[in-house]
């Protein structure tokens, strides 16, 4: 999770019913496309492996029942395996969970079985006719000319491609349903970084004779920062040092960056010269922490500073 | 660890609050990957407060912390326990017995008009159909394609034409019935989702249903065979008709919401209705399959025109009691 963000995910906040409104991340065309296509192969090979039970069925002599039964399941396969798992599983099918994408009312709602009704319906509009009208154009207008089947195939198109005229890349469904497809969100809560600067390194193993040296500074102890310091730079500042800190926790923040991180501060805040070589990790840490409560108090007195001075 | 010099607010009001999230973190994973019937009845009753907690939190964290891994985290869950507080939570059987116990007949009644004015498109179309054909009956094949006329053409001597009224049908009933189900019901879905370009092509595909059927009751008309053909249709036709009825109502009134969205926006428009209709054209598949039973099964096993007459009646009382009289008395008491 990157604390810059990026800037080609589309946000949509939905506001809950609480009060809070919460931005959720508009899924990916082709993260939805590549669910669709899960649902879409275990759906044939459902049909397929139905077909062929029948047939066998047939053979050992059901007279008709078999067929029957293959015609309805694959009918109730092709118009409610998206009605059923989005109705059951709370707007999730087995594509979309593999995904990780899913279903959400867009104006904070529960997702109603009215919803997941009307946006798997359109289904017909969206695909089957485009699909047939592309494959077998005259089936579905025997007596049209060819530049009027034309028209229609243009006309069904617009339905087949219209999440790619929106911003929230809505399918036809989902504007009939008010739903929306976001993914589905994931964070893990990482350890404050506030508190490391706080903790004091561990005491060298006493020797005997020898006085009890006094502990240890906490990183916060060995550097204290002057207000006019900590006054230079703003929230998005302290955001990013913050991300470079984390990515230097999972080892993913690779050459020297810190350091000349580290440099640059002790430059824009007139670090003095005599105690210029420090250790770059607790500084940053300590830097870290007094900027925070800075911004985080001129918060609470309702100034927000974004950026840091020209 | 020692304790530190002073706190930071935001680092304090973490300390506090951690261990509540953590649970709901934990519910979470297990309701997703389980599902709901997974959690025990008092742990069901701590999703919600858990939940409202974790909204609180995260209004307080965007006002006095500045962590942004806290912020995503807390954004991140919040969002989570939304889906699973507010998504989908009736049983299915609940859902579906609700449905039909109020909800369809209910809608049916609210959408009267656009239902009436569906009726009134086919019944143009038959009339229209059985004029122009009875005038001219070269017409008829303008107006049913071959396909769909299996052999019944004024070509047909009379003979032939009324047996295929009393034949008992080549093959097995059921899967007769079960074609007629599943071509009906893929046609009046289609019909709801037409409705969304605009309405156009529902309002035709209703005149063109209502045409073919004039044409074909004008051609037996010809050979006097008029109410023996009525006789023949009415059983199911009852049914049949009057969902596809629901169906062309459910996509006039789509087509409406996109062309005029009255005082919402045309989406928020858009979703309120498309949401609403949709309940018809499901409540339509149930009819479906009703009309294809009856269509597949009793009108190949009973020959009798009496009784033909008497189905026809019974299902059309039936489903009139229905729309008009079933689930009317919460409506008039929403308390209940």
């Amino acid at each position: 999770m990157s604390a810059i963000p990026l800037g080609s995910e589309r946000i949509h906040r939905v506001p809950t019913p609480e009060g809070v409104s919460l931005p959720f991340v508009v899924a990916a065309t082709g993260d939805r496309a590549a669910a669709f296509l899960i649902d879409l192969i275990f759906i044939v090979a459902c049909t397929i492996a139905v077909s062929l039970l029948a047939a066998v069925g047939e053979f050992m002599g059901l007279k008709g029942i078999g067929i029957s039964f293959a015609l309805l399941v694959g009918f109730l396969l092709w118009n409610f395996y998206f009605i059923h798992f989005e109705i059951r599983w709370g707007g999730v099918t087995p594509g979309k969970r593999k995904l990780g994408v899913r279903v959400i009312s867009r104006d904070g709602g529960p997702l109603t079985a009215e919803a997941v009704f009307a946006r798997n319906l359109m289904r017909n509009l969206e695909l089957n006719l485009p699909l047939a009208a592309l494959l077998a154009p005259q089936a579905l207008l025997p007596e049209a000319p060819g530049w009027g089947r034309l028209l229609a195939l243009g006309w069904l198109m617009v339905f087949a491609l219209m999440p790619f005229f929106n911003q929230d890349r809505l399918r036809c469904g989902d504007l009939v349903a008010g739903t929306l497809v976001v993914k589905v969100p994931k964070a893990v809560l990482l350890s404050d970084l506030a508190d490391r600067a706080a903790v004091r390194p561990s005491a060298p193993p006493r020797r005997a004779g020898v006085a009890v040296p006094p502990p240890p500074p906490t990183p916060a102890e060995e550097f204290p920062f002057t207000r006019e310091q900590v006054d230079i730079y703003g929230i998005h500042e302290l955001q990013v040092l913050e991300d470079l800190l984390r990515r230097d926790d999972q080892g993913t923040l690779g050459g020297r960056v810190l350091e000349e991180v580290c440099d640059k501060i002790k430059v824009k805040i007139g670090w003095p010269a005599e105690r210029w070589q420090v250790p770059v990790r607790p500084f940053l840490q300590a830097f870290y922490r007094a900027q925070r409560a800075a911004l985080e108090q001129r918060m609470l007195f309702g100034q927000r500073r974004e950026r840091k001075r020209k | 660890m020692n304790a530190p010099a002073f706190t930071l607010k935001s680092a304090q009001f973490r300390r506090e609050r951690e261990e509540a999230w953590r649970e709901l973190e934990l519910l979470l994973e297990r309701v997703e990957s389980k599902g709901l019937r997974d959690l025990t009845a008092a742990e069901l009753n701590r999703l919600p407060v858990l939940y409202r907690g974790a909204a609180s939190s995260l209004s307080v964290a965007t006002a006095i912390s500045l962590d942004k891994n806290l912020l995503d985290y807390l954004t991140a869950l919040v969002s989570r326990a939304y889906i699973c507080v507010y998504g989908a939570k009736r049983r299915p059987q609940d859902a579906i017995a609700e449905f039909f116990r109020h909800d369809f007949p209910a809608v049916v009644r609210r959408y009267a008009a656009f239902i009436a004015l569906s009726f009134g498109l086919v019944a143009l179309g038959v009339l229209a159909g059985y004029r122009m054909t009875a005038a001219d009956p070269e017409r008829y094949y303008s107006f049913v394609s071959e396909d769909r006329a299996e052999g019944r053409n004024p070509a047909a001597s009379t003979k032939e034409l009324r047996d295929v009224l009393y034949s008992r049908g080549e093959g097995e009933l059921s899967i007769f019935a079960t074609f007629l189900f599943t071509h009906n019901s893929k046609v009046g879905m289609l019909c709801f989702a037409l409705g969304f370009a605009a309405g156009v092509p529902v309002v035709f595909l209703l005149l063109y249903t209502g045409l073919e059927l004039g044409a074909m009751a004008a051609l037996y008309a010809s050979r006097g065979l008029g109410p023996e053909l009525w006789a023949w249709l009415l059983p199911h036709g009852v049914t049949e008709i009057g969902a596809l009825c629901l169906c062309g109502a459910a996509g006039m009134v789509l087509g409406r919401a996109v062309v005029f969205p009255g005082r919402h926006t045309r989406l928020r428009n858009l979703a309120l209705q498309g949401r609403e209709v949709a309940l018809l054209a499901v409540g339509a598949v149930v009819m479906f399959l009703v009309a294809g039973a009856i269509e597949g099964v009793f009108r190949q096993l009973v020959q009798d025109v009496g009784v033909r007459w008497s189905l026809a009646a019974v299902t059309l009382v039936f489903w009139a009691w229905y729309f008009l009289t079933v689930g009317r008395s919460r409506e008039r008491d929403p308390a209940r």
